[in-house]
């Protein structure tokens, strides 16, 4: 089988000749769900107690089915279900009844149970919203932040890679707030703004703003001297130099900017949906938290994270389409 | 085309830590139009500096430089430079890099094409207007940096070590593209180079450069360039008059290199 490091004899610490092998990575992601199943899935709630606890836990679950308004829709017992009762019915749950997953389902679920949360989330929605529309409202608070985030940082940028007034000016004042997290910020911004986009969206503005101070102040600083000398000697004016020449020589770092601010926004997601929103992912695992729903948090978080990836792969092929020279020549 | 006139020129640097350094002092020369400097020397000779007095990137200490009846005070389109490379524009196309001067200056589509295309054919690159700059090898990057600086049609064209990146065999055809280029316009050329066969080949007009304080040490008038537009180059610098002078030059920048060292260690 052919190798790229074929003929090399020197590979261990060339990093050239370390390449990712897509069969390692699907060995990698069989090994995580293996760990998955195999610790809150595999072996079940015992055979031999579940008479013991079934007949408890049946009533249980569909005086909680009446009492949340929900239709009782019964068709058998959860582990979840048989284990909420063995616990509420004896102190040590765990060694009387040997139970044997090593993760009970109150600390992490199991895959069935995020499997049937996903499905029930993706027909019925959550918390009086779909699906969709938690997403939609997650990455649209994301977008005007990191909207507005760009429409003040890029100019301050700018300014501050071409006067030294204005780098006077904001760099104590970048340099400062640069350093806060976003969610040290969120109770003030709370009392400050008020509850709900009112908070959140300044709080994504604040994770993105500072970062994309930095990434056009650094596009414009790395113009190179000939660059400009050679703009002015072909007769540009000042206004030019700056429309034809910096501004697009700055978009590599701009691009880098957003791909960071992007990856910070979406991180202080959650925390900024902590602020009283009802929409949204961020809000949909906080209120889950509330009902003890581990299985819509994974969900949720898996939801995330697969945005999160896709949009980092949409701002790649933007920068492949619109900076092509970048990284050649 | 204009002549250069630069009068009695000093250029003092400050220095961060105090003191100063003296890089050029009292340069005083005319160069008539159409003629081809090329400016030689050790490094720290102040042969880049005067470039750059030169195409107003810089302003001397003291000094005053006119080209034709008009004094230097910045850069202006009536002096086109060529770097020795970062200077084209990657996110511009061949033909828009080309026609940049002609577009600031408000020209349009059907004005500049014709140009481009006529500037494209002068340096061989017929065909390749729609090309990326990262695209194109270090010799045709040049090439176009070249038909970028005439799109403007300057009275002089400023080069800082143009064809100092670029490998032994395209740096030889490259020489052949400029000495035609300055014989075909008749535009005036100041060169920098660190290559004392180059400077001797191109310069119908050299000047040595001494360091400390920059100062032009000797002034050349040379028949090679023009001998090299009908005659093989190869042949040129192969003569007992080239290899003469270009050895007589070689030691002189020797000694001053062994003088500067000299001083160093005392």
């Amino acid at each position: 089988m052919a190798r790229r490091s074929d003929n090399k004899t020197v590979t261990f610490g060339d990093a050239a000749a370390v390449t990712s092998r897509p069969l390692w990575g699907l060995l990698g992601v069989i090994t995580l769900f293996g760990a998955w199943f195999l610790t809150t899935t595999a072996f079940g709630f015992p055979e031999e107690l579940k008479e013991k606890y079934a007949a408890v836990a049946e009533e249980n679950a569909i005086t909680a089915a009446e009492a949340r308004g929900e239709p009782v829709d019964f068709d058998g017992l959860s582990d979840k279900d048989l284990f909420v009762e063995c616990q509420r019915d004896s102190a040590n749950c765990d060694n009387e009844t040997s139970y044997s997953q090593l993760v009970s389902p109150l600390s992490f679920p199991s895959i069935p149970d995020t499997i049937g949360a996903a499905g029930e989330i993706f027909t019925e929605g959550y918390q009086n919203f779909s699906i969709w529309e938690h997403t939609w409202a997650s990455l649209w608070r994301v977008l005007r932040g990191m909207f507005w985030g760009s429409f003040v940082g890029i100019p301050v940028g700018l300014a501050m890679g071409l006067s030294s007034r204005a780098r006077g000016f904001f760099d104590p004042l970048v340099e400062g707030f640069r350093p806060i997290p976003p969610l040290a910020l969120l109770s003030l911004f709370v009392l400050t703004f008020g509850i709900g986009d009112k908070a959140a969206v300044p709080l994504l503005i604040f994770a993105s703003l500072w970062i994309m101070i930095i990434a056009a102040r650094a596009g414009v600083r790395n113009a190179s001297l000939p660059k400009v000398r050679a703009s002015y000697s072909l007769g540009a004016s000042k206004g030019q130099l700056l429309r034809k020449v910096l501004i697009p020589n700055a978009l590599p770092e701009i691009f880098t900017g957003l791909r960071v601010a992007l990856g910070v926004s979406w991180g202080t997601l959650v925390a900024a949906e902590l602020t009283g929103v009802q929409d949204g992912l961020g809000a949909m695992i906080s209120q889950a938290k509330n009902f003890s729903r581990l299985d819509v948090i994974v969900v949720g978080i898996v939801i995330i994270a697969l945005i999160g990836v896709m949009m980092d792969g949409l701002i790649r092929l933007l920068e492949k389409i619109l900076i092509p020279w970048q990284g050649k020549g | 085309m204009k002549a250069l006139s630069v009068q009695n020129i000093d250029m003092v640097y400050d220095l961060p830590k105090g003191g100063s350094v003296h890089a050029l002092s009292n340069i005083e020369f005319d160069l008539e139009g159409g003629r081809l400097l090329t400016l030689l020397g050790p490094s720290g000779c102040g042969k880049t500096t005067l470039l750059n007095i030169i195409a107003g990137f810089l302003g001397p200490t003291s000094g005053e430089v006119y080209l034709g009846e008009e004094k230097i005070t910045g850069p202006s389109e009536d002096r086109g430079m060529v770097f020795q490379q970062g200077a084209l524009f990657e996110w511009l196309n061949v033909s828009k890099n080309i026609s940049f001067g002609p577009r600031m200056k408000g020209a349009r589509k059907s004005d500049y094409l014709p140009e481009v295309d006529r500037l494209l054919d002068i340096v061989g690159l017929s065909g390749f207007g729609d090309k990326q700059i990262y695209e194109l090898s270090g010799g045709m990057q040049q090439r176009v940096a070249l038909a970028r600086c005439l799109a403007n049609d300057p009275d002089m064209m400023l080069m800082d070590e143009p064809l100092g990146a670029l490998d032994a065999l395209t740096r030889e055809k490259m020489q052949s593209l400029i000495l035609h280029l300055w014989n075909d316009t008749g535009k005036s050329i100041v060169m920098v180079t660190h290559s004392v066969e180059e400077a001797l080949l191109l310069g119908d007009k050299v000047f040595v450069m001494a360091p400390r304080p920059g100062r032009i040490e000797k002034i050349y008038e040379l028949p090679f360039a023009h001998r090299a537009l009908t005659e093989d180059p190869r042949e040129i610098k192969k003569g007992a008059d080239f290899q003469e002078v270009k050895e007589e030059i070689l030691s002189f920048i020797w000694e001053m290199e062994e003088e500067i060292m000299g001083r160093d260690e005392a």
